[in-house]
């Protein structure tokens, strides 16, 4: 298990380290942000820009960047949406935001999808499971910025429960600020309950109707026994990798949510760092957003290893 | 004693003879129709209610992408500048009064003064803006110490009649068109010009055409009428006026004034809008914030998404099936390597490689094209996944054995063997990469990402991000996209669903 877990992150590094090169190598290619002359940033700018090697081939380049990433955590400097900054410390101050709005997400959903999840699977094929199947259909298939039309124009606006837009301010703990995110923290849920409800029926469907659940209730155990000792067990095989998974990908804003509920987290930094143009910004957001959802999948495979025993034992094979 | 068996056993020759010679033999061949794997596939589908109500809606949304920009009764190019975020509206159904259709805008506490400017632009155009008055509200205020009730309302009115009369600058020429437009068709366009001193010098507001106070409010004779002060100074008549005056005209207003080479005049818009067009505001799903039929620019974007997607997908579908048969069939050293390469791209986040492509190649291939490439260059990977799965599961059958025993090449056995049996699973999951690729499309247009609307027309991505700003005012032109959209969405996902369920029983888990 170990030896695969390692490999599976030598390999993820591998894929990382050619990807970063390749869009290094696109962005560099572009076009510099034209400075502002007169303005003492620019010197600063230019300056850097030397340093960094923009003269130099890309490889050269390459190079720089990569040492200065690790002796320095220096990602360069922000040349157009915040003249002048250092990009990691811009970046670091956005990240709170996404974290908690998506924190909230993640905490409030999972638990959600996964009860609905488990009650459709046990009233299998009454109204209940075709209603929640239904709505779990619905909800996987309407796109983001849907919900959020809906949210803001009826819940908002029509019935004024919730503020329009995200407060502004680091405050993040406050009930008022908590209040201003829950529009957000909706739409973001919806598509996770979704996705939670839909595999735990699956999973636990299938497992109530194998043969080793005949076997625990021929010995006795009573249906809700049997279904929380031995059906749970064998369901969360599946569910609990894409929690971890989930977990991992709560760095990564969506563009969409936070744009609409002007959430100041990553996304919307991302969002402007492409509209913007700002290439500095641009690069440490890719290789951050690459890293994310790498990491995300190989968190979930290697899970699957340390959950289920069956799994870890094959991989000894 | 012998027992029977043995004597069974030893039957003499002679004994046997042929039974049924001259009868027909019933059960030598299948009589009935042979059922194909896609008959049967088909039959599977049509079980499922669902997906089969999902494929009729789909076809319908599909029909109307195609149709509506064809049908549409306003084109997409036809752009008006003063019907921007307009309801829906058909006069036929508006006059009706069954509220829909009737361009409805609701406006909240309106006073008495306001009421009066919506009165007079009935009166005066003929158009009655005000479609209801949904509440009344009583304020008392202090006002030299008595007690002065004020009434407040809350009601709707018709976006397109309550623009009512504007001012416009025309050439000489044209104000002579409009005159014979006038005599033509009996409709009047150009209504009686008022001078500024009139109306206490409001010059911004066109729509004043009776006496009123300093602050704009009404000033009624003692029938509660208004009292009109349309001018009568035929010294600043910028042109002559010979077509059709309005009521209660002895001759003697003027219709335009001089205006630096051309002439100034008020207009009555619902009017004018059917002089300069031909025909009136008809809006089924209203107008955008620029002015653009709703109903047409759905279609049109809905029509792109369609096409781009299906093309996105065939072009993944033969990439990523080439690449998935030669890394299964093969496997070993190749499939490793190979899969490396698929796991770059596939790392790569998909608004990365658009935005990148829209900055390099946009120039060269244009915005669609680039667009183009990035979907293809990171969609055919799950496409080569799912065949390398099926190639790994047909290729150690007996049948293949069996080929390759008669000495079929390795092109044979992949393409003429093993490709055939993952066939229906590979075209089902198409069905459900379409609504993915429509899915990103439409969110990179909404993001402002990349902009194909010089291309296309206009995109549903686009149409809801302009309808974003106007929500609270005019949701129609974000609610009406959305509902296309959503309804697409869940019409393919529950359509490929069901496809994919019926092409592969095996996968749907657990029957009852």
């Amino acid at each position: 298990m170990g030896k695969y877990a390692v490999k599976r992150i030598l390999l993820m590094l591998m894929t990382l380290f050619v990807i970063t090169f390749m869009c290094f190598v696109l962005i560099r290619m572009l076009p510099l942000a034209e400075l502002p002359i007169g303005d003492p940033h620019s010197d600063v700018i230019e300056a850097r820009r030397e340093a960094a090697g923009y003269n130099k081939p890309y490889l050269v380049q390459f190079g720089i960047f990569l040492k200065n990433i690790f002796t320095k955590w220096d990602w360069g400097v922000s040349d157009v949406l915040y003249f002048g900054q250092e990009v990691s410390n811009i970046f670091v101050s956005k990240l709170p935001a996404t974290m908690v709005v998506n924190l909230y997400s993640i905490i409030f959903s999972i638990p959600i999808g996964i009860i609905l999840g488990i009650f459709a699977a046990i009233k299998k094929n009454s109204w209940i499971d075709h209603t929640i199947s239904t709505l779990t259909m619905v909800c996987i298939s309407v796109p983001s910025f849907v919900y959020a039309f809906i949210i803001q124009y009826f819940l908002s606006y029509k019935l004024g429960w919730f503020p329009f837009l995200m407060k502004s301010g680091t405050n993040f703990f406050t009930w008022s600020m908590f209040v201003s995110m829950l529009p957000a923290v909706i739409s973001l849920s919806m598509g996770v309950i979704a996705g939670f409800t839909r595999t735990t029926r699956a999973e636990l469907t299938e497992v109530l109707t194998s043969e080793f659940m005949l076997l625990a209730r021929t010995k006795g155990l009573t249906r809700t026994q049997a279904t929380v000792r031995h059906a749970m067990k064998n369901c969360m095989v599946v569910v609990l990798p894409s929690i971890f998974g989930q977990f991992i990908s709560i760095m990564s804003g969506s563009l969409i949510i936070e744009k609409i509920f002007s959430v100041p987290g990553v996304g919307q930094l991302y969002l402007n760092s492409i509209t913007g143009r700002d290439y500095p910004m641009f690069t440490m957001l890719v290789v951050f957003y690459t890293t994310v959802s790498l990491a995300a999948s190989i968190v979930v495979d290697i899970s699957y290893g340390f959950i289920d025993p069956r799994i870890r034992m094959g991989s000894k094979k | 004693m012998e027992r029977k068996g043995q004597e069974l056993e030893h039957i003499p020759k002679e004994k046997f003879e042929f039974a049924q010679l001259d009868k027909t033999i019933q059960d030598k061949k299948f009589d009935t129709k042979t059922r194909g794997f896609f008959a049967d596939a088909m039959l599977r589908f049509k079980k499922n209610k669902s997906s089969v109500i999902a494929a009729y809606i789909l076809s319908l949304l599909a029909l109307y992408a195609i149709v509506a920009p064809i049908v549409a009764p306003i084109k997409m190019d036809n752009k008006d500048k003063v019907y921007t975020n307009t309801p829906p509206f058909i006069r036929a159904i508006a006059d009706k009064g069954w509220g829909i259709f009737d361009g409805a805008v609701v406006h909240e506490s309106q006073n008495e003064a306001q009421m009066n400017y919506w009165k007079g632009i009935g009166v005066e155009t003929g158009y009655n803006p005000v479609i209801k008055i949904l509440g009344t509200s009583e304020t008392v205020s202090k006002y030299r110490g008595q007690d002065r009730i004020s009434y407040f309302y809350k009601m709707s009115t018709n976006k397109y009649y309550d623009v009512g009369v504007v001012y416009r600058v025309l050439s000489y020429s044209e104000f002579e068109r409009i005159q014979e437009w006038q005599n033509e068709t009996g409709i009047q366009v150009i209504y009686p010009y008022v001078e500024p001193e009139a109306i206490s010098g409001i010059t911004d507001n066109p729509n004043l055409w009776y006496q009123v106070d300093s602050k704009g409010s009404a000033v009624l004779d003692e029938n509660g009428n208004f009292i009109p002060v349309y001018s009568t100074n035929s010294t600043i008549e910028g042109a002559p006026y010979n077509s059709i005056r309005i009521p209660g005209d002895d001759g003697s207003y003027i219709y335009s004034v001089r205006k630096s080479g051309s002439v100034q005049a008020r207009v009555c818009y619902y009017n004018y809008y059917q002089y300069l067009n031909g025909y009136e505001p008809l809006y089924l799903l209203g107008t955008n914030v620029l002015g653009e039929d709703l109903f047409c620019g759905i279609g049109v974007g809905a029509r792109f998404s369609l096409i781009f997607a299906i093309i996105v997908s065939a072009i993944n579908l033969t990439i990523g099936a080439i690449y998935g048969a030669i890394q299964g069939y093969y496997g070993g050293t190749i499939d490793m390597v190979m899969d490396r390469f698929a796991d770059i791209c596939s790392g790569i986040p998909m608004m990365v490689v658009t935005v990148l492509f829209q900055l390099h190649l946009a120039a060269k291939v244009g915005s669609v094209g680039a667009f183009l490439f990035a979907f293809v260059l990171t969609g055919w990977i799950s496409m080569s996944a799912l065949t390398r799965k099926q190639f790994y599961r047909f290729k150690g059958q007996e049948f293949v054995f069996a080929a390759r025993t008669l000495g079929a090449s390795d092109k044979r056995l992949m393409f003429k063997h093993i490709f055939p049996n993952a066939m229906g699973t590979i075209i089902t999951s198409c069905a459900l990469v379409i609504p993915s690729v429509v899915l990103s499309e439409t969110t990179m247009t909404y993001l402002g990402i990349i902009n194909i609307a010089d291309f296309a027309g206009t995109s549903i991505g686009t149409l809801l991000a302009q309808g974003q700003p106007s929500m609270l005012t005019s949701p129609h032109a974000m609610f009406f996209p959305s509902i296309y959209f959503a309804l697409l969405l869940i019409c393919f996902n529950l359509f490929g669903n069901g496809l994919r369920d019926a092409f592969n029983p095996t996968t749907r888990g657990v029957e009852d």
